[in-house]
This record gives structure tokens, C-alpha cells and sequence, in this order.
């Protein structure tokens, strides 16, 4: 008995089998589509809920700096001006108010005290800088830009309605209703606000005035110390491995130990940080040096590996004509190989510093969150060893302080972050790309 | 400018010296004529600010390591029992004979008092505190008679022990200078000396690595048996319950802890090797070279994103978005109130997931690709479609490597911390529920060691114990996970 089939119509077990092949090729591009989807969710997540941080909302005011508030004496005496606290300072803005609601005609049943209540807390403060910056120009009428308050800004941000602030203390649907009628009136708007990128942490009360510039100076000093210490010392222990060292059971030993501390989780080697550099030899707590240290033990792997890769890369005609012509094995290291090396390994260290630049668990552990990093420091030695945060550890202590007006700031500050991580492997790859090789 | 900054300015200034000096000394011994020394003029100079520099720096660094540990360890001995009150140990008494001890220094410094007057100080006659306190010291209380005498020890120690480093680095860098000078002769092999100099300071870089470990081991080593002098092993190892008390008596057991670690991680990879896996077998085996060079790097960018990212995706979005559908009762998307907070295992679990998407398929498609292609074209001639392939000739080969990347990844999350610090929760409990939040060895790490401590508290050095324990899991893992993957590359090479 012979069974009928034909090479142009497909049997069932072959069509199984097709249909098996489509469903297979499926799944796969399903997965590279989820991982996609994945990154493009992530970094839409990021830019908008992030963008918010870079616009604040500011309300611009003219003061009568009251001589008679700030200058009983008259005499435009630094000392004397210093004695009045921002207390003093508060009633000039609930008369800045109320000359502002009789001059624009606006309609609010608000007490002066509460109009001042938009205002962030630091717009004493920043008035009492101007004027102790400023004292000639006491008893005259100067326009200010005041931060408004984080709710105020998160109003005008769509965080804030009126229905979501029934409990809130902070703020009123009157204060809200008043607000609206500066918009209109032209005095409150949301504008660029330089000062999250430049400015410096405020405490848990302003989210308003919260920026990123003085963690972004704890970063820089970290990563010199990696790039001053890693950099070295990862060069040297690679042209020790790759082109020096003999096969035995020693350089196996730091073969596997660097494989391995790779591999490490990176809280470990905070702990270590905690254990040997403040605990032990009494380091300051919280300082970019400590960080910086624990960053290049960190980092040390990955730029051994990569420059180990580019060394390898170098082809062994270099070295033996080196050699050749009467050179010892060490010029021909130093003067032909590593030159011809450079580009990969500058590539490498770049990466391991972006890799650096984004570590957060060991920076928890020696004391880099956790306080309120607002002094900038005046000097390289204050910069290294005075107490500071840095750009992730900074993220991190926003998003624990539970008032969305931080998150904002947190998401802000992770826009920060990734841009300086895309630069550095930007101009890595850039790197490569121009100076890459094919032997 | 401290003493120290003076010292090594001198040494870096007798090493410059040296330089010239020798290579000088050389060339005038050749009679100006180069081509009679050895080696290369500048080898003579190297080698003299060699062996000026090197000796005296290293010497100098041990010394300012060793010596805070060798007066403190001498100063502890002055101490009597009787100064340290209750509830508190030597090492705040230490901080305290420390601070005044640098309190005296300023006082110094700043004229108040004589050298001679502050080591004649007496409690009864002076008050201490206010005399501190007038340059800026503030002391939590009044300074004690003992503690005085050990402040006042503690500054001659250090003061004579400064001398003497001064005295022997700077003849160390002299000695080192006579020497290399006077050898600086035209036949003297300077560079081989120099090399062999290089060499040396390379073997030194590369021993850090595995110094580094000695490092993370030890530091942790040594607190966590001072942990377990004060903490049975038992009860970390075998107890039921964490629950860390700071008056003491605490159930400080890792079981409920490695727990959740292994939960979370365990849905992180339910989430990462499925996807990890297609797309690599997508990538290496069906994808064109277009398609390959644009998705590959694009996955890859998941690895690149800072865990702080994912941690506050986690805490921000992920968990809210799963409190929507799993919580909220009536107001949620199933209606039911399954959910309480946005911390959660799966919150956690998925976030990781994704995190470890790239580690997967990366490494699976290196593996993948290293199956020779005689394989594949042999399953194909005997009329295997290319699934079939994949799955009965691929896969099985490259099996070996996949778990290795598998183990890889496995540790990566059982060591990963910021993403549960933000997204797990602080709850340590033994429960299935993957809705309610938990907590991992890392967390515990984070909060037992951050804020306040005391590092002669269990509840402290148990962040050590923990540590140690998160190291030898990850290293076992990497290890088996290293063999695995070295092994299989072999097989085909």
C-alpha cells in the first residue's frame, strides 16, 4: 500500500514542524522585544518624570527693604544688620504681598501671612543674603524672584490639585485660588531652574531649593582619586600579568583573585571601606577620599581586564623587532608596546569610571548619605577629606525622604547621572572607534 | 603645612637631586662621553632617585599605617576598667582620650598653653573641658583624671614616634642617596638595576588584587568572631527569627534573611533566563547583522543603567504600578486587596529581572556562538529545522556554558543591594506570599551598619557575620560558575 503525498502539498507532520519553527523564532523575538520595550519604558520613565526638576516655579515680588525693620540704628552696620535673623525678614514679604494684591487690584480674602506661605522657607533667608550683601540699598524698592513653595510648584507641575490637598498643612485651596491669580496677573511662572544642577541639598523642608551641584563636586573628587590611583596601578599589575610574569602557581593565584573580585558584590567592598579605612586606620567618615578609595579597589578589576585585552592585542612582531634592534624586554614594553596599547586602555578606564560613577551600595556604608551635603568645599584638601555626598548617594537620600516634591528631585537627579554616563561611553566608544587598530 | 608634607617635600627633593647628581656623576666619569657608559645616562639618574625615593616614601607610609595602632594599642593599656562606666566600652573612651589629646594639640598651637603645661595638666587644679572648649573642642563631658594621663601619653608617644619617623626616613633617603651616587660609575649596570627596580613595583601592583581579598577577608573575618564571641553561632546560623534589638537580646538569625534573598533572586531569574535566553538564541542564531548591531548594544545599555536607577524604578513605579493591580480593593484593577505597600518581593524580583536581561543573553550568545557551525550543519543535513537544531544540537552543547552564565547572574542578584534596599521591604519573615514585603542579607547589611553605630554591639558586628556569608556565597558561585564556563570552552578549542 503506498501512502499518497506530494512534495507541494505540506503533511501534517511537517506543517507541525513548521508551525513549531515560527512559534520558536517567536518567543525569541518576543524576548529581544521585551528587553526593548524594558529600556524604552525605563528611560521614558526617567526623562518625564525627571524633567520637572529642571523648571521651578519662581514669584517675583518687590520689596521695600524697611529701614526701620532692618536698620534701627540707621547706620548701614554690617554687625548690626547681621543681628536680624530671618524672623525679622518675614514681615517685609507679608507687606511686599499686600502691596502687591492693592496695586494689581487682585480679589482674595488671604491674610498677608498665608500669601507669604507660597513662598519656599528659604525666601527669608535669600532676602537676608541680598541685603547683608547689599546694605546701601536699604529703604529702596528692589524686585526679587522668590522660589514658590514645593507645593505650589507641584501645582503648577500637576502634582498638586485641590482635591489631593485635603489634609495637607502646607498649603489651601484659597492659597491655590490666590495662586492662579498671579499666574494670570503675570508674577508666578515656572521657569528653568539653573540651580538644581549647580545649587546645593536642602534640608528635608525645601524641596524647592534642593540641587545637585554640590554631590556632583563629591563625584568629581571620587573619581579623581580612582583615576589618579586605579589608573596606575591597574597599568602596572597588567603589564606585570600579560607580558612579565612567568607561569606558575603565584600568577595563577592573582589570575583567579582578579577574575573573582570582579565578581564580587560591590557592598562588600564597602564593607571592607568601613572596616580598614575608617575603622582602622581613622579616616574622616563620609569623605570623598574614603569613597574615592573604595571606588578604585572597585574599579582596579575591570581596568586590569581591559588593559590586559588591549596588551594582548599589541602583536608579538612589535615586541620581537623591539627586541631586534637591542632593546631590553622593559623599553620594549614601555617604549613600543604600551604606546600602541594607550587608546584600548584609555577606552577600558573610562568605562570602569562611568561603572565607578554610578556605584551607590558602598558609598552607603562609610557615610556618604544621610546628612545634608550644602557646604560646597573652598579647597582641593576640603574637597577630598571634608564630608560630602555623592551623585548617587545623593539620589538615594531624596528618594528615602517621602515627600513626591524629592522624587521629582531624585528622577532630576538621575537624568544628571545618566548624562554623564552616556558622555564617558560616548566618548569611549568614540575613542575606539578612532583609534582602533586591525593589525 | 604638617610635618609629614615637609617630610616628603625634602625626600622628593633629594630624589630630584639624586637625579642629576648621579646621572652627572656618570657622565663626567665617561668623560662627557656617553657612548662609554653602560647604559643610557638617564638610567644612572633613575636609579639614583630610585634608591633615594622609594625606600624612604615606603617606609614613611608604613610608618604613618602602623603607628595610630601601635600608641592606641599602648594607650588602651593605661586605661583601667574603672573609667569606663556603664553601657559604655574602651573604644569610646579611646575616641574621648583621642579628642582630647588633639584638643591639647590645637590648644597648643594656638599659644594658650606650653608644651610643659599641657603634660603637667591635672583635672584638679585646671578645668580641662573649658580650656578645650575655648578652642573650639566641645567634649561631651568632664574629662577624667585617667583619661587625662592616657591623652597626655598619647601625645608624647605620638610626638616622640613622630621624630623618630622623621629622623629615619630622611637617613634612609640620605643613605639611599650616598650610595646610589657613589655607585654612578660608567661600568655600573644602571639599567638592569632600574628594571629590575620596575619590575619589582609591577609585582606590587599586581599582589594588590590579591591583597584586596586578603583585605575583604580579614576585615570581615576578624568581626565577625568578635561577633560570635558575643552572639552564639547557633542561633545565626540554625535560629528562627531577626529581630535586632539595641538594648540587646536580639534573634539575629540569616536563615529568615537568605530567605528572602533567594526568593527575590529567584524570581529575578524566572524573569531574566527565559528572555535572556530567547534573545540570545534569537541574536546568534535567527537575527541578520543589522538587526544584531542595533539590538545587541541596546540590551546591553540595561547592564550600563546604575542600580540606583532600577532601585528607584522599583520603589516609584514598579511597585505602585503592582499595589494598582494587586491592591487598592475596589479601586484596584482585580479588585482585591492582596497588596498593602509598594515594597514587595515581586517588585524587587521583576525590577532585578530586568536588571540581569543583559547578563544573561550577553554571555549565553558568546556561548552560543562558540558551538562550531559543523554541529548545526550536520543536524541540518539529516533534515532538522533550524528550532530543531537549536533545541536538540545547540542548546545541549552549549548547555554547560548557559548554566554557567545562569550561576553568574544568580550571584550577581544574591549580591545586589540597592535595588532591595529600595524595592524589598525590611520585613524578615519566612512566608511564600510574593506580595508581601521581605527583606535580603544585603538590606540588613545597609541598615545594621548606617546611622549610629557601635562596634562592640552584636547588633552591629552582625553586618559583618552577614557580610562574610554573602562573600562565600558569591564567590562559591562564581567559582563553580567560572570551572563550568573554562571547561566548556575547552571541549571545543
Amino acid at each position: 500500500m503506498s501512502r499518497k503525498s506530494s512534495l507541494l502539498v505540506q503533511d501534517r507532520r511537517t506543517k507541525k514542524r513548521n508551525a513549531a519553527e515560527t512559534l520558536f523564532k517567536g518567543y525569541g523575538m518576543i524576548a529581544i522585544a521585551i528587553g526593548l520595550l524594558m529600556l524604552c519604558i525605563l528611560v521614558f520613565n526617567i526623562v518625564s518624570r525627571g524633567a520637572g526638576a529642571f523648571q521651578q516655579t519662581f514669584v517675583t515680588l518687590e520689596v521695600t527693604l524697611l529701614e526701620s525693620k532692618l536698620d534701627k540704628n540707621g547706620n548701614r552696620d554690617l554687625a548690626d544688620l547681621k543681628k536680624v535673623s530671618t524672623f525679622g525678614y518675614a514681615p517685609l514679604l507679608k507687606t511686599a504681598f499686600e502691596q502687591k494684591v492693592t496695586k494689581a487690584g487682585l480679589d482674595t480674602t488671604l491674610k498677608t501671612k498665608a500669601m507669604a506661605g507660597i513662598l519656599s522657607k528659604s525666601a527669608p533667608a535669600d532676602l537676608r543674603n541680598f541685603v547683608l550683601a547689599n546694605p546701601d540699598q536699604i529703604e529702596e524698592t528692589v524686585e526679587f524672584e522668590f522660589l514658590a513653595s514645593s507645593r505650589v510648584d507641584g501645582y503648577l507641575k500637576g502634582r498638586v490639585s485641590r482635591d489631593s490637598i485635603g489634609n495637607d498643612k502646607n498649603i489651601s485651596v484659597e492659597q491655590l485660588d490666590f495662586v492662579d491669580q498671579l499666574i494670570t496677573e503675570g508674577s508666578l511662572e515656572k521657569r528653568f531652574n539653573l540651580t538644581f544642577v549647580t545649587g546645593s541639598d536642602a534640608s528635608d523642608q525645601r524641596p524647592e531649593a534642593a540641587g545637585m551641584g554640590t554631590s556632583m563636586i563629591g563625584s568629581l573628587f571620587m573619581m579623581l582619586v580612582v583615576l589618579a590611583l586605579a589608573l596606575p596601578i591597574g597599568v602596572a599589575a597588567s603589564i606585570y600579568l600579560e607580558e612579565f610574569a612567568p607561569k606558575n602557581w603565584i600568577t595563577d593565584i592573582i589570575e583567579v583573585n582578579i577574575s573573582n573580585l570582579a565578581a564580587v558584590p560591590s557592598i562588600v567592598f564597602g564593607i571592607l571601606g568601613l572596616a580598614v579605612f575608617i575603622n582602622y586606620m581613622h579616616l574622616p567618615n563620609s569623605a570623598p577620599l574614603v569613597g574615592g578609595l573604595v571606588l578604585t579597589l572597585m574599579t582596579l578589576p575591570t581596568i586590569i581586564i581591559s588593559t590586559r585585552a588591549s596588551l594582548k592585542s599589541v602583536p608579538p612582531s612589535i615586541r620581537d623587532a623591539a627586541l631586534g634592534v637591542g632593546a631590553s624586554k622593559m623599553q620594549s614594553v614601555f617604549h613600543h608596546v604600551l604606546p600602541l596599547a594607550a587608546p584600548g586602555i584609555l577606552t577600558g578606564t573610562i568605562i570602569g569610571l562611568a561603572q565607578a560613577l554610578g556605584e551607590t551600595a558602598p558609598l552607603l556604608l562609610i557615610g556618604m548619605v544621610g546628612f545634608i551635603a550644602s557646604n560646597p568645599p573652598d579647597s582641593i584638601a576640603a574637597g577630598l577629606m571634608s564630608p560630602n555626598s555623592a551623585m548617587p548617594a545623593q539620589i538615594y537620600e531624596w528618594a528615602k525622604r517621602a515627600d513626591p516634591a524629592f522624587y521629582e528631585r531624585a528622577w532630576g537627579g538621575i537624568i544628571i547621572l545618566l548624562v554623564f554616563l552616556v558622555t564617558m561611553n560616548t566618548i569611549a566608544v568614540l575613542l575606539r572607534r578612532r583609534f582602533e587598530r586591525r593589525w | 603645612m604638617g610635618t609629614t608634607t615637609i617630610v616628603i617635600l625634602v625626600i622628593l627633593a633629594l630624589t630630584v637631586l639624586a637625579y642629576s647628581v648621579a646621572r652627572n656623576r656618570a657622565l663626567a666619569g665617561a668623560g662627557g662621553d656617553r657612548r662609554k657608559l653602560h647604559s643610557l645616562p638617564t638610567y644612572y639618574g633613575t636609579n639614583a632617585a630610585m634608591f633615594t625615593g622609594v625606600p624612604a616614601l615606603g617606609v614613611l607610609v608604613i610608618w604613618l599605617l602602623a603607628q595610630p595602632m601601635m600608641i592606641e594599642s599602648a594607650v588602651v593599656k593605661l586605661i583601667p576598667d574603672s573609667v569606663i562606666a556603664e553601657g559604655s566600652s574602651v573604644g569610646l573612651v579611646m575616641s574621648d582620650v583621642r579628642r582630647v589629646a588633639n584638643g591639647l594639640d590645637i590648644v597648643i598651637r594656638s599659644g594658650g598653653m606650653t608644651r610643659e603645661a599641657a603634660l603637667a595638666l591635672d583635672t584638679t587644679t585646671t578645668d580641662v573641658r573649658a580650656a578645650l572648649a575655648a578652642v573650639g573642642v566641645a567634649l561631651g563631658s568632664d574629662v577624667k583624671p585617667k583619661v587625662l594621663s592616657a591623652a597626655q601619653a598619647h601625645r608624647q608617644q605620638s610626638s616622640s614616634g613622630r621624630v623618630w619617623m622623621i629622623g629615619i626616613t630622611l637617613a634612609l633617603a640620605l643613605i639611599g642617596f650616598a650610595i646610589s651616587v657613589a655607585i654612578s660609575k660608567p661600568d655600573f649596570r644602571a639599567r638592569n638595576t632600574v628594571e629590575r627596580g620596575i619590575l619589582a613595583l609591577l609585582i606590587l601592583a599586581a599582589s594588590l588584587a590579591v591583597l584586596t581579598t586578603v583585605g575583604i577577608v580579614f576585615s570581615m573575618l576578624f568581626e565577625s568572631i568578635n561577633f560570635f564571641r558575643l552572639h552564639p553561632w547557633t542561633d545565626f546560623f540554625f535560629g528562627p527569627k531577626w529581630a535586632p534589638n539595641f538594648r540587646g537580646n536580639s534573634d539575629l538569625s540569616i536563615l529568615p534573611l537568605l530567605w528572602g534573598t533567594l526568593y527575590i533572586s529567584a524570581i529575578a531569574l524566572a524573569v531574566a533566563v527565559p528572555i535572556g535566553l530567547f534573545a540570545a538564541i534569537y541574536l546568534s542564531e535567527y537575527a541578520g547583522a543589522k538587526v544584531r548591531s542595533a539590538a545587541k548594544p541596546l540590551i546591553e545599555i540595561l547592564a550600563g543603567i546604575p542600580t540606583i536607577v532600577y532601585g528607584l524604578f522599583a520603589l516609584l513605579t514598579v511597585g505602585p504600578m503592582l499595589v494598582n493591580i494587586f491592591g487598592r480593593g475596589e479601586d484596584g484593577l482585580l479588585g482585591v486587596e492582596w497588596m498593602s505597600g509598594a515594597t514587595a518581593v515581586l517588585t524587587a524580583g521583576l525590577v532585578m529581572g530586568i536588571m540581569l536581561i543583559p547578563f544573561v543573553s550577553s554571555l549565553s550568545d558568546d556561548i552560543i556562538n562558540a558551538v562550531p557551525q559543523s554541529l548545526r550543519d550536520g543536524s541540518y543535513g539529516l533534515g532538522a529545522t533550524q528550532s530543531e537544531t537549536i533545541r536538540q544540537v545547540v542548546l545541549p552543547a552549549a548547555l554547560p556554558g548557559i548554566v554557567g552564565a545562569i550561576l553568574l547572574a544568580a550571584s550577581r542578584a544574591i549580591g545586589e543591594t540597592m535595588i532591595v534596599v529600595l524595592g524589598a521591604g525590611a520585613i524578615a519573615k519566612f512566608s511564600g506570599n510574593p506580595l508581601e514585603a521581605m527583606t535580603t542579607i544585603t538590606t540588613r547589611i545597609v541598615s545594621q551598619l548606617t546611622g549610629d553605630t557601635d562596634f562592640a554591639s552584636p547588633e552591629t558586628l552582625v553586618a559583618f557575620a552577614l557580610g562574610l556569608t554573602l562573600f562565600v556565597l558569591t564567590l562559591g558561585l562564581n567559582i563553580i560558575a567560572l570551572v563550568i564556563v573554562r571547561k566548556y570552552r575547552e571541549q571545543y578549542d
